[in-house]
């Protein structure tokens, strides 16, 4: 029985070399752990797209990255990226909108599938759409009637590119949205405000900064989308080849240092935009919060 | 402009928040709504102001039914409780917005909107924070701000809704004093919630005590102080001194307690009410009173001691609270632990048989009447 007689003598105290202002334990421990995985998964991985370019001098880099065809895909997946985005940043707030302000019956539903584009293999989205938007498909059917042919053309990409990155959107908004006071809006309603001068004066000056997070986030998210374009784009150089795709063809052409020459310049400008976006972001929240 | 309330009744759900509430608030008053939370005072100021709909009944303002007008098209100013300030708007854009909001015919050109929101920031005595942003603000500052937005458009009817419950103490004090003087200067018909009783009875021309969703009693607040209707309004405004006991004889009695009540007939149950300042403390009891108490705590702060005592040898629910003067409180020096006795010189009885109280004067028993 020595449990009790040692519990009965002087509690052991544990002393800490130096004393931690922290109340939780563990931050060293879980911080480590948590850069040692960013750096195996994410770091690292760059690095080694990064060295493999520094093989190439400027010379063949930038004549790699120059080349008409690959040139051709980069207009071409800014351009459809853009109108994807745009599109999201539209029906992403109408869809925010519906879900925030409104009860109905299959609610949580359409909450629960608006994650979908997330959960679904990009493929299985590319090959679905492709299926649909065919000119024998449900609705390549009745858009080939009136003309559009989605299938295997630009609009395609775009399609795959939005149906890919909705979700962004509507899950930036959204618990901004839900932060709204009512108080705020029925103050401008009582100060006489039409419907359209509240949402214009009123909601939509809180909403923005998020709708444009979203949109830039899904913008960035398209540039690098593969799987569900390839299905559906078709693939025609020069008219409907994405970057992605070029770097793809470029290490089926068993040309690595081409590849991730293409790669590390997609990934600069991805870079690129999310650090506008979060500074950008901070200094518009330091202005609002009066910091 | 008047406003009259007819038979206003709400439900949410399975809950009356109002239960058919007819009154009428005088043109050019301030009229305080008190009650408890869930009484139902800010549901009734939301139906009058328009942002909440009633299930049954009518809103006349000055005559007008205004039961079926949409918030924007009754011309009131609203203010909120945590101010609903436009946060990515400066004070002045705050300020002009109910003006920019009028109908291209009607409002006034851009210079004009100008001097009007000078004119009100000078009333708001913040004229040099025109250009800042609401987060830049104090609380008491963003609550002038507000007061300022919703009379820019010059309501007729002025809506508070508990308007200083989000300040602290001090601040509070100076923002009541402060729109008393501009309700004075004028004299706008304003309607303001609040479960602040001190501040309904100091700030208000009249209040409007509510509970469970329906109106106890309306008076002038000294009015209202002094004549209670009701076991609520008794308990609810300021602390109230309860001796609950048997009435036989024309005495009370609880346990070692009893208070005479010459020429009160009956053999009933019975509840004597007592305001802290219609009792005296006393070392002995009197001829008309036994009340031992002993004293729990003191209070020294403010104009008057404040003693606090657990009856001894019967039973009250809450402790009894009895004022002193500092100068008498100096000569007796009642220190915690004391049996004391309490002499009451004014109470109020009430019998289950009366829903109002018979008022009771033990120095002047000729005036001893019912209420009216």
């Amino acid at each position: 029985m020595s449990a009790p007689s040692q519990a009965a003598g002087a509690a052991p105290v544990r002393r800490f070399a130096g004393r931690s202002k922290r109340v939780l334990p563990g931050f060293g421990l879980s911080l480590g752990i948590s850069l040692f995985f960013v750096s195996l998964v994410l770091l690292l991985p760059l690095t080694g797209l990064v060295m493999e370019t520094a093989g190439m001098t400027w010379d063949q880099f930038w004549f790699t990255v120059t080349d008409p065809r690959v040139v051709e895909s980069y207009k071409v997946t800014l351009w459809t990226a853009l109108a994807a985005s745009l599109f999201n940043g539209a029906f992403g707030l109408l869809l925010a909108w519906v879900l925030v302000r409104y009860d109905f019956p299959g609610k949580r539903l359409v909450d629960a599938v608006v994650d979908l584009p997330f959960a679904l293999p990009t493929a299985v989205a590319g090959i679905t759409l492709a299926t649909l938007f065919a000119t024998n498909g449900w609705y390549g059917q009745m858009l080939e009637k009136i003309g559009v042919e989605v299938a295997f053309t630009p609009l395609g990409i775009v399609v795959a590119m939005a149906f890919t990155s909705i979700p962004f959107v509507v899950r930036t908004v959204q618990p901004v949205l839900e932060e709204l006071s009512p108080a705020d809006e029925e103050a401008a309603v009582s100060l006489g405000a039409s419907d359209l001068r509240v949402f214009r004066k009123v909601i939509f000056p809180s909403l923005w900064p998020a709708v444009v997070t979203g949109i830039a986030l899904s913008f960035t998210r398209s540039l690098g989308e593969f799987g569900a374009i390839i299905f559906i784009a078709g693939n025609t150089p020069y008219v409907s080849e994405v970057t992605s795709l070029m770097i793809f063809v470029r290490l089926q052409e068993y040309d690595y240092a081409a590849a991730s020459a293409i790669a590390s310049l997609m990934l600069l400008v991805s870079l690129c935009l999310l650090f506008a976006i979060h500074l950008w972001q901070g200094r518009y929240l330091r202005r609002l919060e009066g910091r | 402009m008047s406003i009259t309330i007819e038979n206003i009744s709400k439900r949410f759900g399975g809950f009356t928040a109002l239960d058919n509430v007819s009154l009428d608030i005088p043109e050019g008053k301030l009229t305080a709504l008190l009650g408890p939370s869930g009484s139902g005072k800010t549901t009734l100021l939301r139906i009058i102001a328009g942002l909440e709909s009633s299930d049954a009944g009518r809103i006349l303002f000055g005559g007008d039914d205004v039961s079926d007008l949409h918030v924007r098209d009754r011309n009131i100013g609203f203010v909120f409780q945590h101010y609903a300030l436009f946060k990515h708007l400066t004070v002045a854009e705050n300020i002009a917005f109910g003006l920019e909001s009028l109908p291209r015919k009607q409002r006034p050109p851009k210079t004009e909107i100008r001097e009007r929101v000078n004119k009100l920031l000078e009333m708001i005595q913040l004229p040099d924070l025109a250009n800042r942003y609401p987060t830049q603000l104090s609380g008491g500052q963003k609550q002038r701000v507000a007061l300022a937005r919703a009379m820019a458009t010059k309501p007729r009817i002025l809506l508070l809704d508990e308007p200083f419950g989000a300040l602290d103490a001090k601040v509070r004090k100076d923002l009541r004093r402060w729109l008393r003087a501009l309700h004075d200067e004028f004299h706008f018909t304003s309607i303001f919630v609040t479960h602040d009783q001190e501040e309904a009875l100091e700030l208000s021309d009249q209040v409007v005590v509510m509970s469970h969703g329906q109106v106890e009693q309306v008076n002038e607040p000294a009015a209202l102080y002094a004549r209670p209707e009701s076991r609520f309004v008794f308990d609810f405004l300021g602390h109230v001194n309860v001796l609950e006991g048997n009435l036989k004889n024309q005495k009370l009695t609880q346990g070692d307690a009893w208070v005479s009540l010459p020429s009160v007939q009956g053999d009933q149950e019975a509840q004597l009410y007592m305001r802290p300042h219609e009792v005296q403390l006393a070392r002995s009891p009197s001829a008309h009173a036994r009340l031992p108490l002993r004293i729990e705590s003191v209070s020294l702060i403010g104009s008057e001691v404040r003693i606090e005592l657990q009856p001894e040898g019967w039973h009250s629910n809450e402790l009894w609270e009895i004022g002193m003067s500092h100068n008498e409180f100096a000569r007796h020096a009642p220190a915690r632990g004391d049996l004391w006795y309490a002499v009451p010189d004014i109470g109020h009885l009430f019998t289950n048989a009366q829903s109002q109280p018979r008022t009771v004067d033990w120095h002047y028993p000729a005036t001893a009447t019912a209420h009216p």
